[in-house]
């Protein structure tokens, strides 16, 4: 991949893991929201399909709190298959024969791209809690970085769900003549008071956790398993719905009967733990804390005099707004927000609830309506952009 | 381009009667939203026939999935609640087909349409039709027609109006009236516009191009 001259990047070997690797920012550093500066720094990205001789055709696909750049290929760590293996691929809804899928490790996160288990160069040590606190914005901003970088000067989509959606609402507010169509899903323009509360209980239980050690839990050579893994169970319910727990647990017990002691007497518990306990393996706290942070000061609206429709003046970006109707974490209401937003610009959006039991992670599932949705407003927007 | 030509032919065929009377109203590379889209027929035929920036909006969530799965730009709404979202002159054309009645406020919809839009477009059942009113004299039970099927006790129309009603509330918002149509049974326009004196009696549907005076 050849970049236009001029752009400030040096290409970097893969490391341990597959994909790509390139490191930003060498002559300007990126100016971050909380006052620092960071570069130069790698982002590590995973690309699916071909760009085509136009660069016009590119869909940024945008990860949630805990997922990466491996969206449709096995876990380089797990072995799973990527996160949105039923979206991404040949005849999928993001369609690899038509599309070219970039997705990026966030900034902050442990997948390779910069957080606070990388070194500082400075110190020679892993940064812990010494690394910037980042925003949406500047996830955002190091994301456009890159797309500079592969000579993209026009994403033909930016899409996402959950924190993903948050990064697309982002890149359509502060690059909207980058963007072409921005599909928001399961999110919200800004992090709710009951949605910060939840991750402030993942924060402090790894924060308690005594192999946490302020933060510096690698140079100690240990990591606060026990505090991510509750982290990650009491997040994990906040991704389903009751009725889909119901359905997959009931009040279903493990041994048939109770063992009157604490072990995990029902299956729910024992989905919880390995849960929680396969998490801790392929995720680094502090990215737990930095990237949670991030989400709960996302307010699009505060950039612009607390007026969401600002956010959006004059755009050309054509909208398809996603919900589900179980997903309490991210409610249709806050979706509607977003439409009502883009109404009163008269901005080109389509809003779709979908009707699902299975909560905030529908995004992720089989949901045929889902694909249908999202494969028609791509149709009809390839259409509008003369793609093939 | 005969192909392309064809095409559009197909879909006009396919519209309703007195969709396609709205369609020959708006003028090419316009900006429509049609409130009460439902699956989206004039919109598609709009936006491939006459290069217009269609929206739409639909009470329906199953129409409006179908809607966008066909790659057009729909929100899930209602008349009387979103159009006061939308910023004044955001549109050339404004359509409420077959849905008027049906709304909580008619006064303010129609204040909303001719606000956001320069131009308003309205189709209506007709209540001062002969047959609504030999139904309700020789029956003695609510009228049902074609346009009006359905029972008085599951009918979601709860505004219904005569077309000399219309004009008098049109009258009464300072709304203009540009042209109109008066249809026959079977949504063909008839060769007189629904303003003029015997419409009232004889015409099945309305259809009005309004703005604001």
């Amino acid at each position: 991949m050849s970049a236009p001259n001029g752009h400030d990047y040096r290409s970097v070997a893969g490391g341990s893991l597959p994909g790509h690797r390139v490191i930003l920012g060498t002559d300007r550093p990126l100016k971050l929201d909380g006052g620092g500066e960071l570069g130069p720094f790698t982002l590590a990205y995973q690309t699916y399909g071909t760009l085509n001789a136009e660069r016009s055709n590119a869909i940024l696909a945008c990860h949630a709190l805990t997922g990466d750049q491996f969206v449709a290929e096995p876990h380089p760590v797990t072995g799973k298959p990527g996160w949105w293996e039923l979206m991404v691929g040949p005849g999928k809804p993001l369609d690899t024969n038509r599309y070219f899928i970039i997705c990026v490790n966030v900034l902050g996160g442990c997948m390779g791209t910069i957080g606070p288990k990388e070194t500082d160069p400075k110190t020679g040590e892993p940064y812990g809690l010494s690394f910037p606190v980042i925003t949406i914005a500047d996830m955002v901003r190091a994301q456009k970085l890159l797309i500079d970088y592969l000579g993209i000067d026009r994403l033909f989509c930016v899409t996402g769900g959950s924190m993903g959606g948050m990064q697309a609402l982002q890149w359509a507010a502060s690059y909207p003549e980058r963007v072409f169509t921005a599909v928001p899903i399961a999110t919200a323009a800004r992090h709710s008071a009951q949605n910060i509360a939840f991750h402030e209980v993942g924060r402090q239980a790894i924060m308690t956790d005594p192999d946490w050690y302020g933060g510096d839990y690698l140079r100690h050579g240990t990591r606060p398993q026990r505090g991510l893994a509750v982290a990650r169970m009491a997040a994990h319910i906040t991704y389903l719905s009751e009725a889909a727990l119901h359905r997959k647990f009931g009040r279903s017990l493990r041994e048939g009967s109770f063992s009157f002691g604490f072990d995990a007497d029902f299956e729910v518990e024992s989905y919880l733990r390995h849960q929680g306990s396969t998490f801790v393996d392929r995720f680094d706290a502090n990215s737990y804390l930095y990237i949670t942070r991030a989400m709960d000061y996302f307010d699009l609206a505060r950039e612009y005099g607390g007026q969401l429709p600002k956010a959006f003046e004059n755009t050309k970006v054509r909208f398809c707004v996603i919900s589900f109707t179980s997903d309490w974490l991210f409610p249709t209401s806050e979706s509607r927000a977003i439409v009502h937003a883009l109404n009163a610009v008269a901005a080109n959006v389509s809003f779709v609830e979908i009707k699902s039991d299975k909560g905030h992670d529908a995004f992720l599932l089989e949901e045929p309506e889902l694909h249908a949705t999202l494969t028609g407003f791509l149709n009809g927007a390839a259409e509008h952009r003369g793609l093939r | 381009m005969s192909a392309k030509n064809g095409d559009h032919k197909r879909r006009y065929e396919r519209l309703r009667a007195d969709l396609r009377t709205i369609a020959d109203l708006i003028r090419p590379n316009t900006r429509v939203l049609d409130v009460g889209c439902g699956d989206g027929a004039l919109l598609d035929y709009l936006i491939h026939a006459k290069d217009v920036d269609g929206r739409g909006i639909e009470i329906s969530q199953a129409g409006v999935n179908a809607c966008v799965e066909h790659g057009l730009s729909v929100i899930q709404g209602d008349a009387d609640v979103d159009l006061k979202d939308y910023p004044s002159d955001a549109f050339d054309y404004v359509v409420l087909s077959q849905t008027l009645q049906a709304t909580s406020d008619p006064k303010g919809v129609l204040s909303g349409m001719v606000r956001i839009g320069r131009h308003g477009i309205v189709s209506f059942p007709n209540f001062g039709w002969w047959k609504v009113r030999l139904h309700l004299l020789f029956c003695g039970t609510m009228p049902t027609t074609e346009a009006l099927h359905y029972e008085w006790y599951d009918t979601p129309n709860i505004h219904l109006c005569t077309i000399y009603d219309f004009v008098k509330l049109c009258e009464k918002l300072g709304i203009a009236i540009e042209e109109s149509y008066a249809l026959r049974e079977g949504g063909q326009a008839r060769g007189f516009r629904a303003t003029s004196p015997l419409a009232n009696l004889l015409s099945e549907q309305g259809i009005f191009l309004l703005a604001h005076r």
